[in-house]
Order: structure tokens, then sequence, then C-alpha cells
């Protein structure tokens, strides 16, 4: 009997599917159950925010950046921020920056509990999910209090941050990082032991460290393929150089490495949180530059000040003006590295602003994880990549 | 951190010197100007040589300056985790002349030469897959050249007769309106003509005022 030739099937995956966390379209060719071959289109959530901001004055800018990756928005207001603010040649007061690391680390908890959940629950766990969306609501709170919204905050601007903490915000988190220490235990101890999700996620996707450089990784994902590379100690923004943290290295490049790199970076969070808190205790002092050709004065001041009045008026239209220049400033996203290239022309408004999403690469890199695998596995593989239609398609 | 750019800048350029055609260190940041047929062989020399050892490429994107005649700026960073330090290439091409592909010197290449190409139409030769990636199945024009407009040309909505979507010319039901906020005070010359006023006070330090705007 001769040699039965197989042809491979064309299958289509998404774009509307639950463990393709958003609209990811993705075009696989299968030998049987084994991946031949998978083409991801993006794009479906294209919004043009790049050309956007080019028609938008720099403050106007801000909140597109919320709407990049919406699981970690104030993350990416910092990149932009310290990107203004590197052209202006300012630096934001102590107090603005250590309220700026506070938040990035809440956000980065934030982005991590979905990720993580999510992830378990794309390879079948359905409890971790339900508990670690409780906490995220807490946390979502303290971005209601310092900014009226829960997601979407617009918090941090060029020159610092909008407004001070309310009162009493600092004793409340204190409270829940205590809780949330025990918390992150009993998720530890749904999945870490787990059966079935380490039957799911060791040994799947494997990533060496020079594939992870090849492929432009960035994040939990080059540490869990063993690089120590985190740009909060690499190349320190803000008060990270103050701060004591330890930074989570994987050893095997898979799945499961990625996960517990995450379960750990939110350890070390909390910590951050906890030596914020303290230090603001101490720090005081005004949340944003004291300039008033870029930051707008207070209301109260407007009732009295003719001069307040007009700066306020003229912030609000045409903004300040930025010296021509141009930079590319990174911060350390929970996902990866999220950079933005901004190019000024001396005028009100960028004149270029290109955004550096982790999650352009990594999902660039699913094909090399994939093949050779399962289809149940690539979900897993989506699922520990940990990306978000917003930043990707811009 | 700007002495060690400058003495790696200055490897470079030795070692490099037909390749690059400028180096410039701004905001601590170091840039190196090379030109389209080159830069494949600058991006394998930052990548291999060990005092450099840019082993990630962290983005490629484009600029667009119309008034140019090489219009289109490509810019790659690059990241070297090793020395822990960043570089930008950057070189000029237009429309027409491609720029060789880096996909066979960063496997990460590929999607921001894609994108490159989608949003400002430069041609990326020796590309193993180029093809649209951002915009929509059968886009035309290249969005983010500043000669397209920001609401675009079609609009699509659900045709219930054809129970398909369907493609349309941009209808705006109010006309879109750019507000140009740049005042007009602050681009006038410090000194007025037949001003003596200005003559006189010009010798003490006049500037101060103008530059609080």
């Amino acid at each position: 009997m001769s040699d039965v030739e197989i042809k491979t099937l064309t299958m289509n995956f998404g774009p509307q599917h639950p463990a393709a966390h958003g609209v990811l379209r993705l075009v696989v060719e299968m030998d049987g159950e084994i991946v031949e071959r998978c083409d991801p289109h993006i794009g479906l959530l294209h919004r043009g925010t790049e050309k956007l901001i080019e028609y938008k004055s720099y403050l106007q800018a801000v909140p597109y950046f919320d709407r990049l990756d919406y699981v970690s928005p104030m993350n990416q207001e910092h990149a932009y921020a310290l990107a203004v603010e590197k052209l202006l040649g300012i630096e934001a007061p102590e107090r603005g920056q250590y309220i700026r690391v506070l938040f990035s680390e809440i956000t980065r908890i934030l982005n991590h509990l979905l990720n993580v959940t999510t992830f378990a629950m794309d390879v079948g766990a359905l409890t971790p999910p339900l508990w670690g969306f409780e906490q995220r609501e807490l946390l979502m709170e303290y971005y209601e209090q310092v900014s009226g919204s829960r997601m979407h905050a617009a918090y941090f601007r060029p020159g610092g941050v909008h407004q001070d903490l309310p009162a009493g915000m600092l004793d409340s988190m204190e409270g829940w990082i205590k809780q949330f220490y025990p918390f992150m235990k009993d998720v530890e101890s749904l999945l870490n032991e787990n059966r079935i999700f380490r039957q799911r996620t060791v040994d799947i996707g494997v990533v060496s460290a020079e594939q992870a450089l090849d492929w432009g990784f960035s994040g939990p994902l080059i540490r869990a393929s063993g690089l120590p590379w985190d740009l909060r100690k690499s190349q320190p923004y803000d008060v990270y150089d103050r701060m004591d943290f330890d930074i989570p290295v994987g050893k095997t490049g898979d799945c499961y490495a990625r996960y517990l790199v995450r379960i750990e970076e939110m350890y070390q969070s909390a910590r951050i949180m906890e030596q914020c808190i303290a230090a603001l205790r101490k720090v005081g002092g005004p949340v944003r530059v004291d300039d008033r050709k870029i930051s707008p004065p207070r209301r109260g001041e407007m009732k009295g000040s003719m001069e307040a009045l007009i700066h306020h008026f003229k912030l609000y239209t045409e903004g300040y003006k930025v010296p021509a220049g141009e930079t590319y400033t990174a911060v350390e996203a929970p996902k990866g590295e999220f950079g933005v290239y901004l190019v000024s022309d001396g005028t009100n408004k960028p004149y270029r602003c290109k955004i550096r999403a982790p999650g352009f690469p990594h999902l660039q890199a699913l094909e090399m994880m994939t093949k050779g695998h399962q289809l149940a596995d690539m979900s897993a593989n989506i699922g520990s990549l940990d990306i978000v239609f917003g930043e990707i398609d811009r | 951190m700007s002495e060690a750019l400058k003495e790696l800048g200055d490897h470079i350029v030795q070692a490099q010197a037909d390749v690059v055609s400028k180096t410039e260190i701004r905001l601590g940041e170091l840039m190196l100007g090379t030109s389209p047929d080159k830069v494949t062989a600058l991006l394998t020399y930052l990548r291999d040589d060990p005092k450099c050892l840019f082993t990630q490429l962290i983005d490629i994107c484009g600029v667009d300056w119309p008034e140019r005649e090489k219009r289109f700026d490509v810019v790659y960073n690059l990241l070297s985790v090793k020395n822990n330090q960043r570089i930008r290439v950057k070189l000029m091409t237009d429309e027409t002349t491609p720029v060789p592909s880096a996909a066979s010197v960063y496997s990460s290449a590929g999607w921001f030469e894609r994108e490159t190409y989608d949003l400002y139409g430069v041609w990326f030769s020796d590309h193993p897959d180029l093809r649209r990636i951002l915009t929509d199945y059968g886009f035309e024009g290249h969005p983010l050249r500043k000669d397209f407009p920001l609401t675009g040309f079609v609009e699509l909505r659900w045709d219930d007769v054809q129970k398909r979507v369907v493609y349309e010319p941009v209808k705006l039901a109010q006309e879109f309106r750019r507000f140009d906020f740049l005042s007009p005070w602050e681009g006038a010359p410090k000194v007025l003509p037949g001003d003596e006023k200005a003559q006189e006070t010009a010798a003490a330090p006049a500037a101060a005022p103008a530059k609080a705007n």
C-alpha cells in the first residue's frame, strides 16, 4: 500500500473566540491536531491612535494612552509623560514621582491579576478569575478615588500627576496589601501544584534566551526565558532607583515559567507599594511641576487671579509648546517594554508619536512558539503571552 | 552615561566609516544616520560587534516629512541588554526607493516593517511577507502620511438590503474643523521696526520676558 498523502487543514480561529483575548484572527494550518503554520491577522481593533495624537495637543493626547492596553492604563501614561517631560526638560516633583510609582505598581498587579487568572481559565480553571476580579475591583476603587474613573484615568500628566491623593487613602491601601498576601497564597494553592494546570503549561511554548532576544521579547516573557532584564532596575525612571525589590527569573521559558514570574512580580509590586506608602507619609510638597506655563492653576486660584485665569485658558486651548527634538522613552509596563517615540517640531502638537507596544512583537512570535504543538496548546500560548488588542492594533 | 555614548559613537564611526553618515547625541540618546543600501550591514555590525551587542530590535517606525525631497525617515530603535544601552538608526527614503528588509538580521523586524509599509508606504525589499497589517483587508492608501486626511476617504455601514457591510465615501454631518491655536503673538519678532523703546532695552536682558512664553 502506498503512503497516503494527508492534506493539511486550514482553519480559522477567531476573531470572536473566548481564548483569543480580544479580536484576534488566526489562520491556522493543521496536520491533524498539530499546528503547522499560524498566521495572526491583527488590526481588527485599529483606531488610528497615532494619527489622532498628531491632531491633538500634548495634554489631549494623554487619554489615548489609557485606551491602548486597557488593562494597564497608567503605565502607558507614564511612558508618555516621561517622554514629554524629557523634551520639555522638566522633572516631576518628588511626591508626584512616588505617587506615579505607587500607581504603576497597582496597575502591574491589576494587569497580572487579570492575565494570570484568565490564563488559568484558558486552560480549564474557573475559580481563579472569580477571585482575582474581586481584588481588581478593590484596586480600581483607588483609581476612581484619584481620577474619578475606574479604568481610563488620565491621571499621570506631563509634569507629575493631576491631583494629590485623597485623605485616608494610604491607610486603606495598607489594609488592602495586608489581605493581598494571603489572597495570593490562596491563588497559588489553586494553581501551582494543580495537575491539570501543570499538564497544560509545563514544556509548552518553550522560548530560549536567544530566541527571546531575537524576537524582541521584553517584560515577564524575557525574564521567564532566564534573562534578568527589567527596565525598573537597569534604566530606572522616577523613584524606582530608591525602591528595594527583586526581579524573578524563570528557568525553563515555558508557559509555566511565565506564570510563575508573574505571580512573583505581584508580590514584589506589593513590596514596592509598601515602600511608596511609607515614603509618601514623609514626603510632602506639590505633586506636579509648579510652572504655570506647563501645569494649569488650581480652580480656587482662578477665582481670584486674572493671571491664573489666562493661564488656564491658554493651557486648555493652545496648550504648551514643546521644543523641537525627538526621544524614545520606555517604561517597564506589566506586559513588557512600552515605549513612546516622540518627535516634536516645536509646536503644541506632537509631530509624530510612535507607540511601541510590547504585545506586538510578542504576538509575532506566536507562530514560532506554537509550531509543532497541538491546537489546544495554542490557546495556552496566547494566554501566557498576555496580549491585549488595544495596544497591538493601536 | 553620555560619555559612554560618545565613546560608543566614536567606536562605531571608526569601524563603519563608510556606512554611518552622521552621529548625534541629543537628550542623552545616540542617533546614527545611514542610507537605505547600507542599513543591513550596519544593523548586522551593531548586533554582532562585541562592543555594541545590540541584540534586540525594539522598534521600526516611519516619520513623514512631506516637504523634503526624500520624505520618509525610517527609524530603528535598538537595545543592548548586555551593555544596557540604546541606539537609534535613521535613514531617509522616498515612495519609490526600497529599503532592504532587516528581517534577516532580526526576526522581530517582520511585523514592524509590515506596519511601516502599511502606514507609510515605505517599500521593504526582500521582505518574506510584506502585506498590510493594521488596516482593513483591501484598504487603499497609507494613513499615517501627512497628506492623508484624519477622517479618511471611506466609511462603512451595514446595508440591510444587501445583508453585508458596504463602503461609502465619507459624509460628515459637520465640517471637520481643525483649530489653529498657535498664538500669533509669540511668533512675532522681538523688536518691532520703528520702536525706539525696544532699541533702548535691547542692551538690557530683553530676551527674558520673551523666553517666559
